[in-house]
């Protein structure tokens, strides 16, 4: 795995990442989640639709910044994965890790892929601008895939040691057992795809929380953005 | 203690004392074509959002002001600042930290940089955007990416010892506040003692004895941030 993705997926990154919990408060806020015995169910079945969507564009972009794409592919890159996020609260939770991810990283990777992508873009997905870092760093779509699907995990995992206050190391072996590799592997055999044809999995439940999330911060305190 | 010499002819650049404070040997960034920011932080309760509040009284009518707040209870700390009608709301930008406060305000500094950005967008020529961190513990300071110049704020309530035990907050914050003095000997604060203390902690670095309610607009912490700011013409 290429260093570019380690930094990436790493928390200590400053991307703005920890500020979210990816609908894990609003689930613990429901009482859907009470214990370390929620936690792989919901997990898991994040993994397998936003973490896999995730997975699908970070490892597009990844493909796409290696071969210097042409001027308008950022866009509808973009206006694809948008197609793909129905919710409103997660496409902002998504641009804003975007923006703070391309802050950090144009600093760390500078490049006219880059640059290009932030003309085209200027908010844009998380996972097109993380898989474009790792694309101009010279990691593989796999690699760009493998840390923006671990952190569709690792975001909630952390945010549920810091709400319900669960054993980190109980929490820490349920990420450890979740499956990426079948679905970074699949992400990255779509990689070259046109971009209206990459897979579209999504979650309405997931959907639904965010938007309970964003709308019940006008009324009561919420610790995360999302 | 500042580097200095010592009687042979020389002095020393690096000073290995960790008790050791003194100011900042290297420029701040580059503020032009930005607003000037200030952080200020301290521990829960120590009277930061009202701080906050009197240096709006004091600096809203001389300078473009906004604000950013940081709290676990944000929607809380946001609305004081509206409800003290010091500000107006709209220059009013509340940060969710994720329940780690000292993480937004220095490892992870992007949802408040967001903030502050949002905040210079809508209101093009902003002076000064002070950002108030969420209640947190005597090691939370703020990265240098973030706040040009930092306040910590603590208060006699939280006991006279607090100075002595040091910390970032307390040792390199370029202003250091003790709160709520007209209280202190309801408490059994030492004056003397949390004075001195914060003086032998903090070397040359300035010190601001304080009661928000016998001088509610904060005349010297608003004058410590006059001095601050970047001389305008006209």
């Amino acid at each position: 795995m290429d260093l570019s993705a380690l930094i990436l997926a790493d928390s200590r990154f400053p991307g703005g990442g920890h500020v979210h919990s990816g609908g894990l408060e609003e689930a613990v806020s429901r009482r859907l989640i009470t214990s370390e015995r929620d936690l792989p169910g919901f997990l898991s079945g994040r993994l397998r639709t936003a973490g896999s969507l995730a997975a699908v564009f970070a490892a597009a972009s990844a493909h796409a910044a290696a071969r210097f794409v042409v001027s308008g592919h950022w866009s509808r890159l973009d206006a694809e994965l948008d197609a793909r996020t129905p919710s409103l609260a997660q496409r902002e939770a998504s641009r804003a890790q975007g923006r703070g991810t391309a802050r950090a990283g144009r600093i760390a990777w500078p490049s006219p892929v880059l640059s290009t992508l932030v003309a085209e873009t200027p908010r844009p997905h998380h996972p097109i601008v993380l898989g474009a870092l790792v694309g101009v760093a010279g990691g593989s779509p796999y690699d760009a895939a493998m840390a923006v699907a671990y952190l569709a995990v690792s975001g909630p995992a952390s945010a549920a040691v810091r709400l319900l206050g669960l054993d980190p190391f109980a929490v820490n072996a349920v990420v450890a057992r979740l499956d990426l590799r079948s679905v970074c592997e699949a992400a990255a055999a779509v990689a070259g795809d046109d971009p209206a044809s990459l897979p579209s999995p999504g979650s309405p439940a997931l959907d639904l929380f965010a938007e309970a999330h964003a709308r019940h911060h006008q009324e009561e305190v919420r610790l995360f953005a999302s | 203690m500042p580097a200095e010499g010592h009687g042979h002819g020389h002095f020393h650049e690096v000073n290995f004392d960790p008790t050791a404070a003194e100011p900042d040997h290297y420029d701040a960034a580059p503020t032009a074509g930005r607003a000037y920011r200030i952080g200020i932080g301290g521990p829960v309760g120590s009277g930061k959002t009202a701080l906050t509040a009197a240096l709006c009284r004091a600096l809203g009518d001389e300078i473009q002001l906004a604000v950013v707040t940081n709290d676990i209870y944000t929607t809380e700390d946001a609305d004081f600042l509206r409800r003290a009608g010091v500000l107006d709301p709209a220059r009013i930008e509340a940060v969710q930290t994720g329940a780690c406060p000292h993480t937004a305000i220095r490892d992870d500094i992007t949802a408040n940089l967001d903030a502050v950005e949002r905040l210079e967008e809508k209101f093009p020529g902003l002076d000064l955007v002070i950002i108030e961190s969420g209640g947190d513990n005597l090691t939370a300071v703020f990265s240098r990416g973030l706040a040009d110049s930092q306040v910590f704020v603590v208060d006699v309530a939280g006991g006279d010892k607090v100075p002595r035990k040091g910390g970032p907050g307390v040792t390199t914050a370029d202003l250091l506040v003790i709160n709520k003095i007209d209280i202190a000997h309801l408490v059994g604060a030492d004056m003397e003692v949390m004075t001195s203390d914060a003086h032998r902690m903090r070397g040359p670095l300035p010190v601001i004895t304080q009661s928000l309610v016998d001088t509610p607009d904060a005349p010297a912490v608003a004058d410590w941030v006059r001095s601050l700011l970047p001389v305008r013409a006209g």
